[in-house]
């Protein structure tokens, strides 16, 4: 693995073994003194042409834990088109020395064709609706905490599949972990297909039996898209405890956040011992940890 | 006076020879040889009638940082192109008499190809109010367009077809409902979800093509004159289908497709690569097969390329913002006589007929056969294969999704009245 763009061609040892290496990040997180020379002398760029605090955040913190170097570089995409370019972008920082290049870019594609253009690291920090790699491996690390196992599971991601990276990367990653996958949402924002998974616009019979539910954004877009109408949604898509009845009793939920409370969750349940929302955002510290050791120090995994 | 000699000559009504082409005045003097100043030895070479390129983007006046007449052209005659039309969408867009001899007085002084410009079906190319159809065919106006946009208004397109029509000018659409399509970037369907890139829907080519041959049809039941509709860069199966049905049915519909179409798919968008990035996308291999069935069994009449320039730094956008459209003016026939003709089979008499006389009679121009006293717009094309190398190319798109490739049949001597306007001979 030179970088990790998507989950095209992984296999559930290469998974397995980086989920074993975020395990023992997690433990280094643990300890009073959060922080390992592993990375020391290498520099990580996390360059953002999307706006997003959280992950950026936590992608520096889990290269710092590391002892890396750490830039961060930030613009709009709209501001490119007049200006430098992604290309030229990239190639500044390359010029400047840069060992890995954490790559969020609000189309599809845009950390692939970096690798044609840069010798370093790429990981997708999220492409358009293409990808997340790093969001799936701490959400099937948190999976993995609460249920042991996730062979013979089954998990249901409702909302937005359309135009979900989160969707598209826990589809192909859970899979191969042994995972049922179900995905629900409304007609106009479920694909036509993604193999790996079982679609349909009913939200119970994806919820039927589940044991475990993640829960996406609804964005404002699709209202304004006219593609959708609110209260349609919340009526029928919203994950309500009364819902969750059909769900194995205890079954956990999970958001990519950031949240809309009282949209596409019941408000009360995020706060509830099922979600698992917390832990995510502290797994993913960890996994991205293991994710940057991997591809610059440990490439045999 | 040129001699070419011990050459095999290829047309629209096949193959024979080898001659000896003797050529003066402008003409083809005789097949049999003569005297001439220059000798060029056409063993193993093929001798054609020059080609005709129905939808090119030249992008003069106003996106000269794209590609300008002067490179266009070049990149034209290095095609084995003698005559080319060019797309109206330009800054602004050639929608008057004059933006329309301006650009052929410009043309004529290159002495490259023949330029042939298309002006646009309503002004502005707004789609609300039609241009002067008359003047723009006096001021030399070869067919009528607003490609780079779709006709919104049936209307608007319907009285184009009557208007045009009292003048002998095709119109020629770019057939795509709008608002179906949306934001697609590439075809719709199992990849694009898998890949995460809106889907522009096969429905959105195939319902507007519907539309239009109603719209046709209206026109023809309306105008004392027949109506010509042409259809542009046909990309899908269904699409096909209903030009197929509308030809049977005595329609004056005729419909081109382009070397992309007819050579890539969608897989390769897995790339990411936005060269890819065309409008209509480039759909499946049933799609792809179905065109060339097309071209078999005259649904379709003509390979236009629709050469799209664009900057290399636009093309280094993302699959979002990066704009449509291919370069392929200097590969085009090399590409389909390699991978039409000598990969599958496909016979060469008609792959040239679909560079030539189909085209051509399309702008109603008289067939070329190559024989004594024919015009001497020819092509001299090369089997020998090597490879596609877009930093060599004339365009200013310097790229290609076929770079790399290798193929036959390179131009290596083109003539426009018997003037040579490319050379490449060894």
């Amino acid at each position: 693995m030179r970088h990790l763009l998507d989950f095209q061609g992984w296999t559930k040892a290469q998974v397995e073994n980086t989920l074993d290496t975020a395990r023992v990040m997690a433990e280094v997180l643990e300890r009073p003194v959060k922080k390992v020379p592993a990375l020391q002398g290498f520099t990580v760029a996390t360059v953002f042409f999307e706006p997003s605090t959280r992950t950026r955040i936590s992608f520096e913190l889990a290269a710092r834990r590391m002892s890396a170097d750490v830039v961060s570089f930030a613009a709009q995409a709209s501001s490119l088109q007049k200006g430098e370019s992604y290309k030229d972008t990239l190639l500044t920082l390359e010029a400047m020395g840069i060992d890995a290049y954490i790559i969020r870019a609000d189309s599809a594609g845009v950390p692939h064709q970096a690798t044609r253009w840069v010798k370093g690291v790429v990981v997708n920090g999220g492409d358009g609706r293409r990808a997340h790699p790093t969001q799936a491996l701490l959400d099937a690390y948190t999976l993995l905490e609460a249920l042991g196992t996730l062979e013979g599971r089954k998990i249901a991601i409702v909302g937005d599949i359309l135009h979900s990276r989160v969707a598209r990367s826990n589809v192909e990653l859970l899979p191969l972990l042994g995972a049922e996958v179900w995905v629900a949402g409304p007609p106009t924002l479920l694909p036509q297909s993604l193999p790996g998974a079982r679609l349909t616009p009913h939200l119970d019979e994806a919820l039927a039996e589940a044991d475990a539910v993640m829960v996406l954004r609804l964005q404002k877009e699709r209202m304004e898209a006219g593609l959708i109408h609110l209260q349609d949604y919340i009526a029928h898509y919203q994950v309500t405890e009364a819902r969750l009845k059909k769900a194995k009793p205890g079954a956990f939920l999970l958001h990519p956040g950031p949240m809309n409370r009282d949209i596409e969750l019941e408000g009360t349940l995020a706060d509830s011992e099922r979600s698992l929302v917390n832990r995510q955002v502290r797994n993913g510290v960890a996994v991205r940890m293991a994710v940057l050791y991997h591809l610059l120090v440990g490439r045999e995994g | 006076m040129l001699l070419i000699k011990n050459v095999t000559l290829v047309d629209a009504s096949g193959k024979r020879g080898p001659a000896d082409v003797l050529i003066g005045e402008g003409k083809i003097l005789s097949l049999d040889g003569g005297e001439a100043e220059t000798v060029i030895d056409g063993t193993g070479l093929f001798l054609a009638p020059g080609f005709l390129d129905l939808h090119a983007h030249l992008r003069e006046p106003g996106q000269e940082v794209k590609e300008e007449l002067a490179t266009g052209l070049l990149a034209a005659v290095r095609g084995g192109y003698t005559d080319v039309v060019s797309m109206p969408n330009t800054t602004p867009p050639v929608d008057t008499p004059e933006a329309v001899r301006a650009l052929k007085k410009k043309a004529h002084a290159l002495s490259l190809a023949r330029l042939h410009p298309a002006a646009a079906l309503t002004q502005g190319q707004e789609g609300k109010a039609l241009t002067e159809a008359g003047l723009l065919k006096e001021a030399g106006a070869s067919l009528l367009t607003d490609d780079g946009h779709t006709n919104e208004d049936a209307g608007i397109l319907a009285a184009g077809l009557l208007q045009a029509s009292a003048f002998g000018l095709p119109v020629a659409v770019h057939a795509e409902d709008a608002s179906l399509r949306r934001g697609g970037v590439m075809n719709d369907g199992p990849l694009a979800d898998l890949l995460g890139l809106p889907g522009n829907p096969k429905e959105a080519e195939a319902a507007r093509i519907a539309r239009d041959l109603e719209v046709l049809r209206y026109a023809v039941r309306r105008s004392p004159t027949r109506p010509h509709l042409h259809i542009q860069h046909l990309s899908t199966k269904r699409g096909l289908e209903l030009i197929r049905e509308a030809k049977k049915a005595g329609l004056p519909v005729t419909a081109e497709a382009t070397p992309h179409h007819l050579t890539l798919t969608e897989e390769a968008l897995k790339s990411f690569d936005p060269i890819l990035k065309v409008a209509p996308p480039l759909r499946t291999q049933e799609d792809l097969e179905a065109l060339i069935e097309g071209l078999l069994d005259g649904t379709l009449d003509a390979i236009a390329t629709d050469h799209a320039p664009h900057t290399q730094a636009e093309k280094e956008m993302d699959l979002l913002r990066a704009p449509f459209g291919i370069p392929s003016l200097e590969v085009a026939f090399p590409l389909l006589y390699t991978e039409l003709h000598l990969k599958r089979g496909f016979p060469l008499k008609r792959l040239v007929e679909l560079f030539t006389d189909g085209p051509r009679s399309i702008l109603g121009l008289k067939p070329i056969h190559l024989e004594e006293g024919a015009e001497a717009s020819l092509v001299l094309l090369d089997p020998k294969e090597r490879p596609v190398e877009p930093r060599n190319f004339a365009s200013k798109a310097r790229f290609s999704p076929w770079a790399g490739w290798v193929l036959g049949g390179w131009p290596v001597l083109t003539l426009v009245e018997g003037q040579v306007v490319h050379q490449a001979l060894e």
